[in-house]
């Protein structure tokens, strides 16, 4: 449910931090990066390169990263492009998802 | 203490006073002498603002927005096309909430050029969602600007205003003026608190985010609801400032209304020559009266109707046009008495666009035409060559 | 006293009648009364002629009108006497004219086709011999303050050193106290 007028701050001010978090930008999506974990080699390229910070990763000292929030992910293809291992396809979106 | 001083003295005085964290300012004839003024208190450290040197109002009325944002008590002024180059802005600073205070040198706006004064360019900015206080002297200017800062800063309002003078007549006209103490102007006005600050909110804070057709048009409804909370709150800043001034704010103010039978509204340095003239023909014993406007946004409907309701004849003096439409002094007062069963009836007067002189001769003229009951659907034009 | 008394000065663009309406009202203020002070602008120009008007009043003043009927005319320029029109617009009877000249006021009074009372002064002189140069709108306040008795020549002088004392060297600021206080003395009444 949205707010009314009389429950929102004043002059449109966004007075919280994470509301990006109820944003859901994997709706834009038209193509869905598919992760081959086989050809991976964790280089981190694709976890930098996401505009969404759409790819989450372990928490270790050598981090490790994990599939695509499909959540937030806007389906921009960069992490395919930089991957050196080829391990990221671009799938275009099926009436079955 | 009283001091000589012009309105764009008496702007600036009140802007020392107050002793703003920002200014920015792009001068404009006939604003100039307001932050040249101001400018001098700064170079000799009379105040400890910083003072923002800009390339043209809409960058002025930019960094205000900025630093208003920012948490800092932002202040500017301007006058005439500068007024109008600000527009944009001037609506982004009410759309943000933002408490600036802006005095407002009225001239007129271009084409043809023209230094001197009329409304057209304050009242081009009527529905930009800023609160509007026109004076009608110097001393005015001094208090309404007081005034200003402690409506707009109120959280339950939070718009900024606009606090207008005439060019020249006023703006350039020596008079005395009863200064407050700086102590007393520094407790009255107190410590700014915003309520948000991009630089002192604990949490991250997102200012002018993209609002669609989801969230818009509730944003605008709070500005609508802030303008209704200025009606509500006004007369307790008001009191304040008339225990320390004697002078009184009433946001319309009745002279010699109440046994009158014609009656001129007006605005501005007006006022006070068609005060005048009021007291010459209630001499002769006419019953004549006055109703000035000091509150225009929000517009004061029901005291304006409650002022006029027993009035046979008002006249309206307008200084700008609505080129086709009523003026906009007019329109409102129109608005203000519809739901009076017995309505007084009205004269719409056009005067002094581009400075053009009002003699008292042609506010007696304007009483007169009232008192014989000769009006008309029709504009009337004082001083104006047929 | 009239309950108003109204002021109209001639002078040009950088002459300083503003300055000198101004100083002329602020002693005014001293001495408790209300008074009002303000410029006629045209196209703001140095040498174009303008004018500079007073209200004085035990009253406060209320009307914003321009001055109509002066009850003093001081023109401070010489060569703008010969503006007929311009120098007699609103000119009554009663009207008292304050002129820097160096003819006679039975000369001006020909000239202009005015019956009442001319003071006339050659303020140019005395301020060149004081000052150095022709700034004449101190010298003409100064006998405009002795032919009106509007106020003490001492506040006027007390108002001016406010402004000036700081602004102008110290020959110059001494030349113009000397410049006042000659044309007070040597106006003839």
């Amino acid at each position: 449910m949205k707010k009314s007028w009389k429950e929102i701050p004043e002059g449109g001010l966004i007075v919280e931090p994470h509301t990006s978090l109820e944003n859901k930008t994997g709706t834009w999506r038209s193509f869905r990066p598919v992760w081959d974990p086989q050809k991976c080699i964790h280089c981190m390229f694709c976890v930098f390169y996401c505009p969404d910070n759409a790819i989450p990763i372990t928490k270790d000292d050598k981090p490790k990263r994990l599939d695509t929030n499909l959540d937030y992910c806007k389906g921009c293809g960069i992490c395919a492009n930089v991957c050196p291992t080829k391990a990221i396809e671009m799938v275009e979106e099926g009436d079955d998802q | 203490m009283r001091k000589a001083l012009t309105g764009a003295y008496a702007a600036a005085e009140a802007m020392r006073q107050i002793n703003p964290d920002v200014v920015a300012a792009y001068p404009i004839t006939p604003q100039t002498p307001i932050m040249e003024r101001f400018a001098y208190f700064v170079n000799n450290g009379l105040v400890d603002t910083e003072l923002i040197r800009v390339e043209s109002e809409h960058s002025a009325m930019s960094a205000v927005v900025g630093a208003s944002a920012a948490g800092a008590r932002a202040m500017t002024a301007t006058s005439s096309v500068g007024l109008a180059l600000m527009f944009e802005v001037v609506n982004v600073a009410s759309g943000l909430r933002l408490p600036i205070v802006m005095n407002v040198v009225n001239r007129a706006l271009s084409a043809p050029i023209n230094i001197h004064g009329d409304h057209s360019d304050s009242m081009a900015c009527r529905d930009a969602g800023w609160i509007q206080i026109y004076s009608e002297n110097p001393q005015e200017v001094y208090e309404h600007t007081l005034l200003a800062i402690k409506l707009s800063e109120d959280h339950d309002i939070l718009l900024p205003s606009m606090i207008m003078q005439d060019g020249f007549i006023t703006s350039h006209s020596v008079e005395p003026v009863d200064v407050l103490d700086d102590e007393v102007v520094k407790q009255f006005v107190g410590e700014f608190k915003p309520k948000h600050s991009l630089l002192f909110d604990k949490n991250p804070l997102t200012v002018g985010a993209l609002e669609l057709y989801d969230y818009f048009f509730e944003t605008k409804r709070q500005q609508e609801e802030a303008m209704n909370v200025v009606k509500q709150k006004y007369y307790s800043y008001a009191e304040e400032l008339s225990k320390l001034t004697g002078n009184k704010y009433p946001m319309v103010e009745k002279y010699f209304l109440d046994d009158a039978e014609v009656a001129i509204v007006a605005l501005n340095s007006a006022v006070s020559t068609t005060k005048v003239v009021v007291d010459r023909l209630r001499a002769e014993g006419k019953k004549v009266g006055l109703l000035k406007i000091r509150l225009f946004r929000p517009f004061p409907y029901e005291e304006v109707q409650d002022a006029l309701k027993n009035v046979k004849f008002v006249g309206v003096l307008d200084r700008s046009f609505s080129f086709g439409a009523d003026a906009p002094v007019f329109a409102e007062i129109k608005n203000a008495l519809y739901d009076l069963e017995v309505k007084p009836k009205l004269q719409s007067y056009i005067f002094g666009l581009g400075g053009r002189e009002l003699y008292e001769r042609d506010i007696e003229n304007a009483f007169n035409q009232l008192l014989s009951g000769d009006v008309s659907k029709e504009k009337r034009y004082l001083n104006l060559r047929e | 006293m009239k309950d108003l008394i109204e002021i109209r000065f001639h002078g040009r663009g950088g002459q300083g009648a503003k300055s000198a309406a101004q100083i002329l009202a602020e002693a005014v203020m001293l001495e408790g009364k209300y008074m009002q002070a303000f410029p006629e602008y045209g196209p703001e120009r140095t040498g174009a002629p303008m004018k500079a008007f007073v209200r004085i009043s035990e009253k406060k003043i209320r009307t914003y009108q321009p001055v109509v009927n002066p009850d003093y005319l001081v023109v401070i320029d010489p060569s703008l006497i010969g503006f007929k029109d311009l120098i007699m617009e609103g000119v009554t009877n009663e009207t008292v004219f304050v002129l820097n000249s160096k003819k006679s006021a039975d000369e001006i009074k020909q000239f202009l086709g005015f019956d009442g009372k001319v003071y006339v002064i050659d303020a140019n002189d005395i301020a060149i011999r004081n000052i150095g140069v022709n700034k004449s709108n101190m010298p003409m306040l100064g006998a405009l303050v002795k032919v009106s008795n509007l106020v003490d020549i001492n506040k006027v002088i007390e108002v001016f050193s406010q402004h000036f004392k700081n602004k102008l060297s110290e020959e110059v600021f001494e030349g113009n106290i000397k410049a006042i206080w000659e044309a007070y003395n040597g106006v003839n009444l």
